[in-house]
């Protein structure tokens, strides 16, 4: 198929529509509004279902409802909006329903700015609403892998009957890259029938099915969350992805970086590589699971001396960096986290200063 | 001759949690009746909301999901948008409808969303033992009220069907109570119009029934039943507020 040359977020709601997603539920918020005003025009051409709810918490609920009844189903905000979806997210993991959440992360907290972030790291991979939960957490680094990543995402959803979030930035939303979608993926999750609403007289059933999160006995609810832990072991084995970048060589510097700030740090690494000096590139695909391994390997290798994690956030991935190093290295953090983005020279000083 | 009275097919076969004289169980029933009634069993969603018939989807004998507290409203949306074949109900306390979601409420309302929602107005929070509501009485007394609600500091009660019947987009909203045998005929009736109206395809339909709490109005049932008809009905009038034309 021909490229295209798209904006992210439209590319973002295209990639839905031909993952086989026909329901969009959303509320306006920058720097994300072009998906909704996208699929506005786009979902009715295809037979689908276009709401703009009255508020983020409801519009959580209103994926919640649609996922529970068996329907593929997406949202987008930015992040005060995820704020307000964490509650239901919360309840749609724990009821274990297959849901596409995508946060165009813009900067705070409270209302922040409009300009990129990645102030949301600890929100999307640690929790965000309450109890024991993850979310799979997938971050593009441009428009063709936002494209990729959401038609993935809804298979995924489905493997794992659970939420899954693309964590994109304004950059990423707001700008124009050519994009090839792939063919068509279109996985009907096959065990539907076993847990969605879908009306007894649809399944053919006598059995009713009930989606919930409410297990008042304590045995029960164990196992509900021994479910879910077994769910993310299961991610942690077969689902983490990263991208090495310049690691074939012998560099003294490791940078783990992801989305937009990972883009800009390439531009440095060949930069630096220039003026002969080597530094490598661990970028994590998936936040969570996180490659704790990957990122362990790369940093122990010989020729390192030094880690850093660089991010537009005042340091949330660089714990799960320190994690994985495990303390073999030291880790370093540089961050800004206004909207501006560090500049390649910004961050070939930062790492000068290391050397 | 057939059987004059038997338990209606989609509502379980077991033993609810509800208090003594609680009016839920009641309510439970007339959906249940309904929902056989029009036979749509099969193709009927329920949600259950958070409150004391939070439970409710262990009653009743087809398809359920549990939303969070208020936002059962947004949730019938969500699964009636996207499966509108569904039949599909929310089933709602005063603390749940009137308070934290009122706006997913007023906001289904005004969609004229296809769904259908019974709302229990018992004027108490139920299930966390007894606090004021909304549609808590001026001088009422309840646990975050102890010498009666004060309407200087909190206003006076809400009356959600009134305030419905203020949409402009067309639904069908009534307010019936369950407080004596012909009461409850009214309210089955409504009940059964309000599912017929979804079934039709044709408006949001909501019936508010005045229901009574024993337990927290520290009241036995048959004077609950009594501080209910004397006390609430002079407030939330009895009555269809609006009809689909
Ligand atoms: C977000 C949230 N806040 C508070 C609660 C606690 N809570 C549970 S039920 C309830 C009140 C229910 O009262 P009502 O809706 O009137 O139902 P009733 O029990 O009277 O039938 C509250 C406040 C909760 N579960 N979730
Ligand atoms: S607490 Fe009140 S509303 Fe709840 S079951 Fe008991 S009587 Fe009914
Ligand atoms: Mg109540």
């Amino acid at each position: 198929m021909a490229k295209v040359l798209m904006k992210g977020n439209e590319a973002i709601g295209e990639a839905a529509i031909r993952a086989g997603c026909k329901n969009y539920f959303a509320y306006p918020i920058t720097p994300q509004s072009e998906v909704a005003e996208y699929l506005a025009k786009r979902l009715p051409e295809v037979g689908g279902v276009f709401l703009q709810g009255e508020s983020e918490v409801a519009v959580g609920y209103m994926i919640f409802g649609a996922a529970g009844a068996g329907e593929r189903v997406m949202t987008t905000s930015s992040s005060p909006g995820i704020s307000l979806m964490s509650e239901a997210i919360s309840y749609i993991a724990g009821a274990q329903v297959p849901a596409v959440f995508v946060n165009i992360m813009r900067g705070g907290p409270g209302l922040g700015g409009i300009l990129p972030s990645q102030g949301d790291y600890f929100q999307a991979t640690k929790g965000g609403g309450h109890g024991d939960y993850h979310l799979l957490v997938l971050a593009p680094d441009g428009v063709q892998e936002a494209v990729e990543m959401t038609m993935n995402a809804f298979t995924l959803a489905e493997k794992y009957r659970g939420p899954v979030m693309i964590m994109g930035d304004g950059l990423i939303g707001q700008m124009m890259e050519p994009v090839e979608f792939p063919d068509t993926l279109k996985t009907e999750p096959s065990n539907k029938d076993d847990w969605a609403t879908s009306g007894m007289d649809h399944r053919k059933s006598d059995k009713r099915n009930l989606v919930k999160s409410l297990f008042l006995d304590p045995t029960e609810l164990n196992n509900n969350n021994l479910a879910l832990k077994a769910k993310y072991d299961q991610m942690k084995r077969e689902e983490v992805l990263y991208e090495g970048y310049n690691t074939d060589t012998d560099y003294t510097v490791l940078i783990v970086s992801y989305g937009t700030m990972s883009r800009v740090c390439k531009t440095a690494i060949d930069m630096m590589k220039e003026q002969g000096i080597e530094v490598g590139l661990l970028r994590p695909k998936t936040l969570f699971p996180f490659p704790e391994k990957p990122v362990f390997d790369a940093a122990t290798k010989e020729s390192c001396k030094h880690v850093i994690s660089i991010e537009m956030s005042m340091g949330q991935m660089v714990e799960d960096v320190e994690r994985s190093v495990k303390g073999r290295r030291e880790v370093d953090f540089y961050g800004e986290c206004g909207g501006d983005i560090p500049t390649p020279e910004k961050i070939i000083q930062v790492i000068k200063a290391l050397l | 001759m057939g059987k004059a009275f038997s338990k209606p097919v989609s509502l379980s076969d077991t033993m609810t949690h509800y208090c003594p004289g609680c009016t839920h169980g009641i309510v439970h029933r007339l959906v249940a009746e309904a929902i056989d009634d029009l036979g749509i069993q099969g193709k009927t969603v329920g949600i259950a909301p958070v409150g004391c018939a939070v439970l409710a989807y262990n009653y009743f004998n087809c398809d359920f999901q549990e939303a969070a507290h208020g936002r059962a409203p947004a949730m019938a949306t969500g699964i009636k948008r996207v499966r509108p074949d569904l039949i599909v109900f929310t089933y709602q306390g005063d603390g749940d409808l009137a308070s934290i979601g009122m706006g997913e409420i007023i906001h289904a309302a005004n969609r004229g969303e296809k769904f259908t929602t019974i709302f229990i107005n018992n004027a108490i929070y139920g299930m966390t033992g007894g606090q004021m509501a909304p549609t808590t009485m001026p001088g009422q007394r309840a646990t975050t009220a102890p010498t009666g609600r004060d309407t200087e500091l909190t206003g006076m009660p809400i009356r959600m069907a009134n305030l419905l019947k203020e949409l402009v987009t067309p639904g069908y909203v009534t307010r019936q109570a369950v407080l004596n045998p012909k009461q409850i005929n009214r309210t089955k009736k409504a009940i059964k119009k309000a599912f017929e109206y979804q079934v039709e395809g044709k408006c949001f339909s909501f019936v508010e029934v005045i229901s009574t709490c024993p337990t927290n109005w520290g009241l036995t049932p048959l004077d609950a039943l009594t501080w209910a008809q004397d006390t609430l009905l002079p407030y939330y009038e009895l009555g269809d507020y609006k009809i689909p034309e």
